[in-house]
Formats: C-alpha cells, structure tokens, sequence
C-alpha cells in the first residue's frame, strides 16, 4: 500500500514541489530559533531594517494610491502620509546600501550563495527605478523637472518611445502596482534564499575551494 | 548548545550556536524605522514645490512663453530639432560611432511643434475672430523662406521686447502675421486655456503630459527656477530635491559622470553615462564570479570586524 502511494506521486508536479520544499526549506531553516555564535554584529540588523522600512514604504504608499496621486497636495493628512512614504523610502535605501557594503565585505557570496547576492543586485536596481517613477508621479514642480531631464538619458537609450517619463500615467502605473510588485517578490525571494543557506560563515570557515555558485543546495 | 546542520548551515559542520529571535527582530526593527519615519515626517514634513503650469509661466514671463513660442512656429525649437523619440529632427540624437540606440528606437508620439503648440491651439481659438484666422492661414500659405524671415526678425525684436497689461510690445518691423498670432497665443496662456489645449487630444481622460512638459522646457522660465532650486546637471541635480530635503542620493554615481571629463564633454553623453552605469551594474551583479574583484572583501579585513568574536574565539587566521 505504501508503495502504491509512492507510484501514484511520482509523477505528480505537486508531490515534486512539495519534496523539494521539504528538502531545500525546512521549517528549522525557515524560521530557526537559533544562529551560529559569529552572528552577533550591527552589519546583520542592516537587512532586517531594511525589510521593516520597505514595509512602512508600502503601506503609506497603499494609502496614497487608495486615495488618488492629487490628495497629498490638498490635505494635510495626504501629506503627512506622503511624509511617511517619503522619509521611509529614504530610510529603506539608507539601510539598504548599507546592508550591500556590508554584505559585500563578508564576501556573502561563498558557499553557493551567489543566486542570494545577484537577486539582491537586481532588487537593488529595480528599487532605484521605482523610487523614479515615484519622483516622476509627485505632481510637482520637482516631478516636472526630473521628467524634463531625464528624458534625454532615457531616450539616449532608444527606450524613450515606450517608457515616457513625461507620461504621468504610464509612470503611476508602474509605481504603484508593477515595480511594487516586483520588488517584494525579489524580496521574499532573496529571503527564501537567505534562509535556504543559512547566513555565510566568516571568511576562512569554510572549506576550500569555496563554491560560489551551486543551486543543488 | 552543539546543533547539527541548525540554523541553515551546510549539512556535516558542527557549529556552535545561540538563541536568535529573527521575528522579535524584525518587529522591533518595525518598531524603530516607524519612530524614525514618524520623527522625521511630523518635524521635517515632506518637500511639495507646487508645479509650474503654461498659466503661471505666462503671467511670470510673457516674453519667454512668445519667445518660445515664436522658435515653435518656426520649428526651429530643441523640441522641433530633437529627433526620436518626438519626430524626425537630429538634434538631439545621441550616438556613439554607428551605435545609436536612439535611431534604432524609432519615433514614437509624433510631436509636431509648429502644429500641435501653436497653430491648432490657434485654429481652436480662431472659431470666432476672422482676423485670427486670416493670420494663420497668411503664415501657413507663406514660403518656408518667409516664415523663416518673419522668425529670425521677431526673435530679434523680443530680445528688446516691452510687456505692458501683460501684452508683448516689439519695435515696429517687418514679422507678417507673428506678433498677431503669438499675441493671442499669449493670452490662450494667461487664461490658463493652453494647459488644457496641448493636453487635449481625442480622448476625455488624459494622463500624457509629453507635449506640455516639452513646450515648457523649450523655455527658459523652468530652468531658471530649477537653477534657483539646485537642480540643474551641473549642480548634480538628478540627486538633488527642491528645498533642503535629501532627493535621490543614490543616484550620486550615477550624477557623478556628468560633472567630469570626458563625460560632460561629449555630444552623447548621456548615452555614454547611461552605457557606464550599465557595465557597473552588471559589474556588481557579477561580482561573485569575477576573480579580483570577488577577492577584495578578504584583502580588506572589515570583515575581521564583523566577526570579531568569531575570530576572537577561534584564532582562525581568516584569509
């Protein structure tokens, strides 16, 4: 009987999935209660700063859509929001930078840890981005001029027919919902990542050669 | 306080480890970025320069809207020269040898400045004024040459030019239907009507705001309060935000191209600026496998500091 379980979940994508989870993410990695005793330095608060100011981003900014792009100029409520997101996505970019110097010189890589480092590259990128179009959606004078500049750099590029930073819509749209979207999928990705692998050891913990990039784990 | 393979580590070591609460961690991480954001957002508030609109413009500086608008008509604009994505000009194609991506991307928008910032506006407001109507139909049937003429010898007149009642006065000379035609245009724009009538289109909701901004920035009233705010290229404007708030400071490499050679000496550059932050990028994104630059984090020993219990405890040498 208990082979005939085995046989009918062979085949099964669900069954699949659910090994590997099983496998590769473990409840103990997942959410463990416990680190290794080198793990004891401000550098690892950097991350999680990041992540809780990423959170205050999103949330002021949900209120910010809910009640439309123009409300932060006609109330003072829209504009303590709008303070909110604002000092909290400088907040988010502070912690952020710091979290990629520091990470940068634990070498954070080793040990099949590049896909982690890579993802938070692009995270990196992709927020910078984002953060523009939010620049690009504010309705003010400083909107106005960013768009008025930064069209020659993106034409340059030959995308400016496509991605029109003098577009107000087309750059609402991206703040708001895809960018987002994107970045807090990268997020809970390079998290999962994190947690697969455990934080890197220090530098000369680990065996030689150290393995930069190995997915198997 | 031995655990195999606990915390996340690679099965077979044997590692010492310590309670750690991640989620009581990142709620007081919460906790502390929402005081923080709090502080600064009820003490500092939030920059709000109030945007600049062809009304406003035109009641600041009636000659630089006519004055503009006279380079519009004429298509002798930056807009009317720029190239893609707006039209076929060549002015502000950026390339670099034969790579020139600003080419290959094709027009996109169609903006046609004498038409869509002057005449239609006009040919709008011409519905009731015959005299209207004859002048932009006078300057439409001229030959390119005499437009041209009519042009250079109003742009020349507006340099001495006098507002009075918030109308542009010039020396008398010879400029057709111009000063009539801008004149009116003139007043579209103090009204506020010529907002409305570069953003209109065919459909009811607009959200597209190209041919506004670029009839502004055609000027020289947007620069000049941009100048005032510190935000032009060479006062590393891109980072910067109006007023004393912190703009986009991580964009300070990025601004850092513009402001030395050969970057800022260059006919392309920002196509040479935006190439460099793409090789960046993709350098930083590489770093793991790019020999050299993967090793300095063991050259440079932070890392002894933010392990230094580590190698307190365990003498190990690092590398």
């Amino acid at each position: 009987m208990k082979s005939d379980v085995r046989d009918e979940s062979a085949g099964s994508w669900t069954a699949a999935t659910r090994r590997q989870l099983e496998r590769r993410l473990p409840w103990e990695n997942l959410l463990p209660d416990r680190q290794p005793f080198w793990v004891g330095s401000w550098v690892y608060v950097f991350g999680v700063v990041t992540i809780a100011a990423l959170a205050w981003v999103v949330l002021s900014g949900v209120v910010l859509a809910a009640f439309g792009p123009q409300w932060w100029h006609l109330s003072s409520v829209g504009r303590f929001f709008n303070s909110l997101h604002f000092w909290s996505v400088q907040v988010f970019f502070v912690f952020m930078v710091l979290h990629l110097w520091g990470q940068y010189f634990m070498a954070s890589w080793r040990e099949g840890r590049a896909p982690t480092w890579m993802i938070g590259v692009v995270t990196f990128a992709i927020s910078i981005v984002t953060a523009f179009t939010g620049y690009l959606a504010q309705q003010n004078f400083a909107a106005q001029w960013i768009a008025m500049n930064a069209k020659d750099a993106i034409n340059g590029t030959g995308v400016g027919g496509f991605f029109n930073v003098l577009n107000f819509g087309q750059m609402y749209g991206l703040h708001v919902m895809l960018l987002p979207i994107a970045i807090i999928a990268l997020v809970f990705l390079h998290i999962v990542q994190v947690r697969m692998k455990g934080v890197v050891p220090p530098i000369g913990h680990e065996p030689e050669p150290a393995v930069t990039w190995d997915l198997r784990k | 306080m031995i655990s195999q393979r606990s915390a996340g580590q690679t099965a077979g070591q044997s590692v010492r480890t310590v309670r750690y609460d991640l989620l009581k961690e990142l709620a007081i991480a919460m906790v502390v970025s929402l005081i923080l954001v709090l502080g600064l957002s009820i003490f500092l508030s939030s920059p709000d320069v109030p945007s600049v609109t062809i009304q406003s413009w035109a009641k600041a500086d009636a000659v630089d809207v006519v004055t503009t608008a006279n380079d519009e008509l004429a298509g002798q604009s930056a807009t009317a020269l720029y190239g893609p994505p707006y039209n076929n000009g060549t002015d502000a194609v950026q390339s670099i040898g034969p790579i020139s991506p600003q080419t290959w991307g094709g027009v996109h928008g169609n903006v046609d400045p004498p038409n869509d910032f002057v005449i239609n506006p006009l040919k709008q407001a011409a519905s009731n004024d015959a005299q209207l109507a004859g002048d932009v139909s006078a300057w439409q049937a001229a030959s390119a040459d005499q437009q041209g003429k009519w042009h250079d010898a109003y742009a020349t007149a507006l340099k001495d030019a006098k507002v009075t009642d918030g109308k542009v006065t010039v020396a008398d000379g010879d400029y057709g239907p111009v000063p009539n035609m801008l004149g009116h245009l003139l007043q579209l724009a103090q009204t506020g009507a010529l907002d409305g009538l570069l953003l209109s289109s065919d459909h009811f909701y607009q959200t597209d705001y190209s041919k506004p901004l670029l009839f502004m920035n055609d000027g020289g009233y947007v620069p000049t309060l941009a100048d005032a705010q510190h935000l032009t290229g060479n006062q590393w404007g891109m980072m910067n935000e109006t007023g004393l708030y912190p703009g986009q400071t991580w964009l300070w490499l990025y601004t850092l191209w513009y402001q030395i050679p050969p970057f800022n000496q260059v006919s392309y550059t920002d196509l040479l600026v935006v190439l460099m932050m793409v090789l960046l990028t993709t350098l930083l994104l590489l770093v793991p496998l790019i020999p050299g630059l993967r090793d300095i984090p063991r050259w440079v020993p932070i890392y002894r500091l933010i392990w230094r219990r580590y190698y307190a405890e365990t003498k190990a040498p690092g590398r």
